[in-house]
């Protein structure tokens, strides 16, 4: 928590309304969303009950499972989620574009346009990461056949569960964490995940207060909670009873159609004030402008799903249940990176997230007060062009002399700090000596070196590229980590009986 | 009745104390700096009345169709005499699956102490040689029985706040190598070797609270209190399906903050004294009384009690405009400034009246300079 987000809390406490802690919208939302609002049957493992979802305010379409203990109705739902969700995602798989890569030397294509899904919460990426987890390795043959489009789902929703766990990722979103990361409201965090109650804080109906519409919108009865669980006294009260007279119901046609109308009815009402919330949070995020990086960050979300989209094409194997230890190295390392890269693009993106950093004397921004475009620093075998500039700050300046800073102005060009000296009035002088990002030659190109009266802002946070590390070959697993994987034997076997032996009826798997 | 318990009495009302169970010992260690919630419960308080009076009621409910879960996954585990329950158990700790295993119930029966005094008899006597023993033998193999044995819902004690409160696990304990072990059946699943964070730690903490009142009846009874184990075993779901899988738990860390928590409220006493004469929490009064009265003992308000407080409604009405409503880390990041109007009036730029604010007005003015900045796109 920095404090600047924090004075933004008190300050909408303050003033009874959420206050922004950004001033760009800091992930991509695309033009058609899926929103995915589910709901899960209380006490089982993940068991779907019902979900809405659809990719526009009026295209909701309700899913539900009468009898959420029913292995067949289970499946049954998941594969009609797979009818609206499948489609959905291969709907992007239309034109692509060629990415020159390996130094222009060969190119690969990427798709010009990927899914994205949202839904209210972390809780509904679990369940989905979860439901994936439950269906990918399911077999459309056997004991226990599935229909095809089950395991495919599968694979797809664990795909974006795992997206979802890189930062900067726009592919499968939380709908409170992405309204939380440009809102701060006056209340906890903890509370904050309660969507209803976020977004009473960001837009409170006229005539109330923040604090009063979050607190509205925690009763149960009035707002039902944005899932995946349910609250318990409709559970008690009012969806037992429905599903026990389905249950009743049995051939009776008429008593069942009766009997499943009213579940509909029940589930429905419980769903549609979140979708309402998921779109209104969609509006809210919408009207604020991108950040400049977004649409390069989103880029990343395109490989990946082409890459993705190429592996299933392929008969690749579904994602496994563990990551090997070379895998799972792998994949922490690529987080590190994505998180690093994101914070960094965040606050070049955004003066308001920047300030955080300045805040910390990470960064300063200051005003040229001197420059000497020309100089060049012929100590060396040849001479090289090292202009300096003087900046005067009123920011806190933690920087120690000799450290190389950046710019969101000139990424290009790097900075060294030579002089820091703090001055009359809180300020400090600082005297940074510039490289690259002016051209060839000895004379800098015009407006490459900052000029008098610019103001500007420099900082330690960096955007240069980060070479990957190396890990070994899977065969190479060093000791330390396991050593290699047993020749023959897959790097992640199904447990036994999973997938392939005959399972009693009742259950999930 | 000590002084003490008549103060509690008069507290509660004329109601009979709340009896506690595992899950209300254990959220007890949940804001152990709350001198309300110590008070109160001490006293047991009925919070949920208390709550409902001074009209914020409390939101804690279970789905029945969690219970009926949990009910049927907890007989398939148990069932044909707990054959199953043991091999798992066994499995888990690594040693021999016993041919066969004592089951005993202690569940039956209603009357209370008849039940107390049976399970501390039965649960003590296998270890408790019937010889008298000999103190230079200890240790012996008369000490330890090696028969492997099965305990259903036996009836424990546990001192809170100078009461004895009854608990009433739905748990089996394990004897099996010499050694006790609580095994703790819960439905809520464990996919591929991960369970949920919250309900594990939750898990944990009932299950020290149970290890706790073991070891009290075996110290009290004779037998060394070390029999005990500090590993539960913890039996949940595997993955997706009904299939159940054993884990052990460690819960050392847990036991220490039980305990620790459970002394603080037996020196109720001294909380006592700092609590006005005239305070109630009688559910009975009028809720403006007990509004008043409430206000005059400190509560210590955290966002985390809405999950674990019935009272925490209250409690955070009245922690409005402090930063402490907000979470403590955004407490921490306002320099621990405690109201939301102080931490406004600093950024503001407001003259420091307390020196040792100079450091957080500082920070406070340099930030709220730096927002405005940015807001307004200066920067």
């Amino acid at each position: 928590m920095s404090t600047l987000r924090a004075l933004a809390a008190a300050q909408a406490v303050a003033a009874g309304v959420a206050q922004p802690v950004a001033t760009v919208r800091h992930l991509h939302l695309s033009r058609r969303p899926l929103v995915l609002v589910p709901l899960a049957m209380a006490g089982e493992a993940n068991a779907p009950l019902a979900a809405m979802v659809g990719a526009a305010p009026g295209e909701a379409r309700l899913l539900i499972v009468p009898q959420p203990r029913n292995r067949d109705q289970r499946f049954a739902f998941v594969a009609e989620l797979a009818a609206t969700v499948l489609p959905y995602v291969d709907a992007h798989r239309g034109a692509n574009e060629a990415v020159p890569v390996d130094r222009g030397r060969d190119v690969r294509y990427r798709y010009l346009d990927a899914p994205q899904l949202l839904v209210p919460n972390p809780a509904g990426v679990t369940f989905l990461r979860l439901l994936g987890r439950a269906t990918r390795f399911r077999r459309i043959d056997g004991d226990y056949p599935v229909p095809p489009q089950v395991p495919l789902l599968g694979r797809w929703l664990t795909f974006f569960a795992e997206r979802a766990e890189h930062p900067g990722s726009s592919a499968l979103v939380a709908m409170t964490q992405a309204l939380s990361l440009h809102w701060a409201t006056g209340q906890s965090a903890v509370e904050d995940l309660h969507l209803p109650a976020l977004l009473g804080w960001i837009a409170p109906p006229a005539g109330r207060s923040g604090a009063e519409a979050a607190a509205w919108a925690e009763d149960p009865q009035r707002c039902p909670p944005a899932g995946p669980a349910t609250d318990p006294s409709f559970d008690n009260e009012r969806l037992a009873p429905a599903i026990e007279a389905y249950a009743a119901a049995e051939a009776d046609e008429v008593a069942r159609g009766e009997a499943y109308a009213e579940l509909e009815k029940l589930l429905r009402d419980q769903l549609t004030p979140t979708w309402e919330l998921m779109w209104r949070g969609v509006g809210l995020l919408r009207a604020l402008p991108p950040g400049a990086r977004v649409a390069g960050r989103w880029d990343g979300d395109r490989d990946a799903f082409t890459a993705y989209a190429d592996h299933v094409d392929a008969d690749g194997a579904p994602q496994p249940r563990r990551d090997g230890a070379v895998a799972a190295a792998a994949r922490l390392h690529r987080l590190e990176r994505a998180a690093d890269l994101y914070a960094v693009q965040r606050a070049y993106d955004d003066p308001l997230v920047m300030a955080e950093y300045r805040l910390t004397g990470e960064a300063f921004v200051g005003e040229v007060v001197l420059a000497d475009a020309a100089r060049i620093d012929d100590s060396g075998r040849r001479p090289v062009l090292r202009p300096r500039i003087q900046l005067v700050t009123t920011d806190p300046v933690l920087v120690p002399v000799g450290a190389v800073l950046s710019s969101p102005a000139r990424p290009a060009q790097k900075a060294r700090v030579v002089f820091v000296t703090p001055v009359a009035d809180g300020k400090t002088e600082v005297v940074v000596e510039l490289s690259g990002g002016m051209g060839r030659g000895l004379t800098a190109a015009p407006g490459s070196v900052p000029e008098v009266g610019e103001r500007l802002c420099y900082t330690t946070l960096s955007e240069a590229y980060v070479p990957a590390g190396s890990f070994p070959a899977v065969e190479e697993t060093p000791w330390t980590h396991g050593g290699p994987p047993a020749a023959g034997v897959p790097v992640d076997p199904l447990p036994a009986g999973e997938g392939a032996a005959p399972v009693p009826d009742e259950e999930w798997t | 009745m000590t002084s003490s318990e008549q103060r509690l009495a008069e507290i509660r009302g004329g109601l009979p104390p709340r009896r506690h169970n595992a899950r209300t010992i254990a959220a007890l260690t949940g804001n152990p700096g709350c001198t309300r919630r110590a008070v109160l419960d001490g006293a047991g308080v009925d919070k949920p009345s208390l709550a409902e009076r001074v009209g914020f009621p409390a939101r804690f409910g279970q789905s029945r169709f969690a219970i009926t879960r949990g009910n049927t996954f907890e007989a398939q585990v148990k069932a044909d005499g707990g054959a199953e329950l043991l091999r798992l158990v066994a499995d888990r700790l690594g040693v021999p699956v016993p041919a066969v295993a004592s089951w005993t119930d202690l569940g039956d029966g209603d009357e209370l102490t008849g039940r107390v005094e049976r399970s501390a008899a039965l649960l003590t006597a296998a270890v408790t040689p019937h010889e008298p023993t000999d103190p230079g033998h200890a240790g012996s193999p008369h000490e330890v029985d090696q028969g492997a044995a099965l305990f259903d819902h036996p009836l424990l004690g546990l001192e809170v706040a100078g009461r004895r409160v009854h608990l009433e696990p739905d748990l089996v304990t394990a004897r099996l190598g010499g050694r006790f072990h609580v095994v703790e059946i819960k439905s809520f699943p464990v996919v591929d070797g991960q369970a949920d964070a919250a309900k594990l730690a939750a898990a944990a903490v009932q299950s020290a609270v149970y290890v706790l009142a073991l070891r009290d009846l075996f110290a009290m009874r004779g037998p060394d209190p070390d029999l005990v184990s500090h590993e539960v075993v913890l039996i949940c779901p595997r993955d997706f399906t009904n299939r159940p899988v054993a884990h052990l738990l460690d819960v050392r860390k847990q036991l220490l903050v039980v305990r620790r928590q459970l002394d603080r409220m037996a020196q109720l006493d001294e909380l006592l004294a700092g609590v006005p004469a005239d305070f109630t929490a009688d559910p009975a009064a009028e809720p403006a009384t007990l509004v008043a009265s409430l206000s005059q003992v400190p509560a210590r308000y955290a966002p985390d009690c809405l999950a674990s407080c019935e009272l925490a409604y209250f409690c955070r009405q009245e922690a409005g405009g402090h930063t402490a409503a907000l979470g403590r880390p955004v407490r921490e990041a306002l320099g621990g400034i405690d109201s939301v109007a102080e931490v406004l009036a600093l950024a503001d730029g407001e003259p420091v009246a307390d020196p040792q604010r100079a450091e957080a007005a500082a920070l406070l003015r340099t930030a709220a300079r730096l927002r405005a900045e940015a807001l307004s796109g200066a920067a």
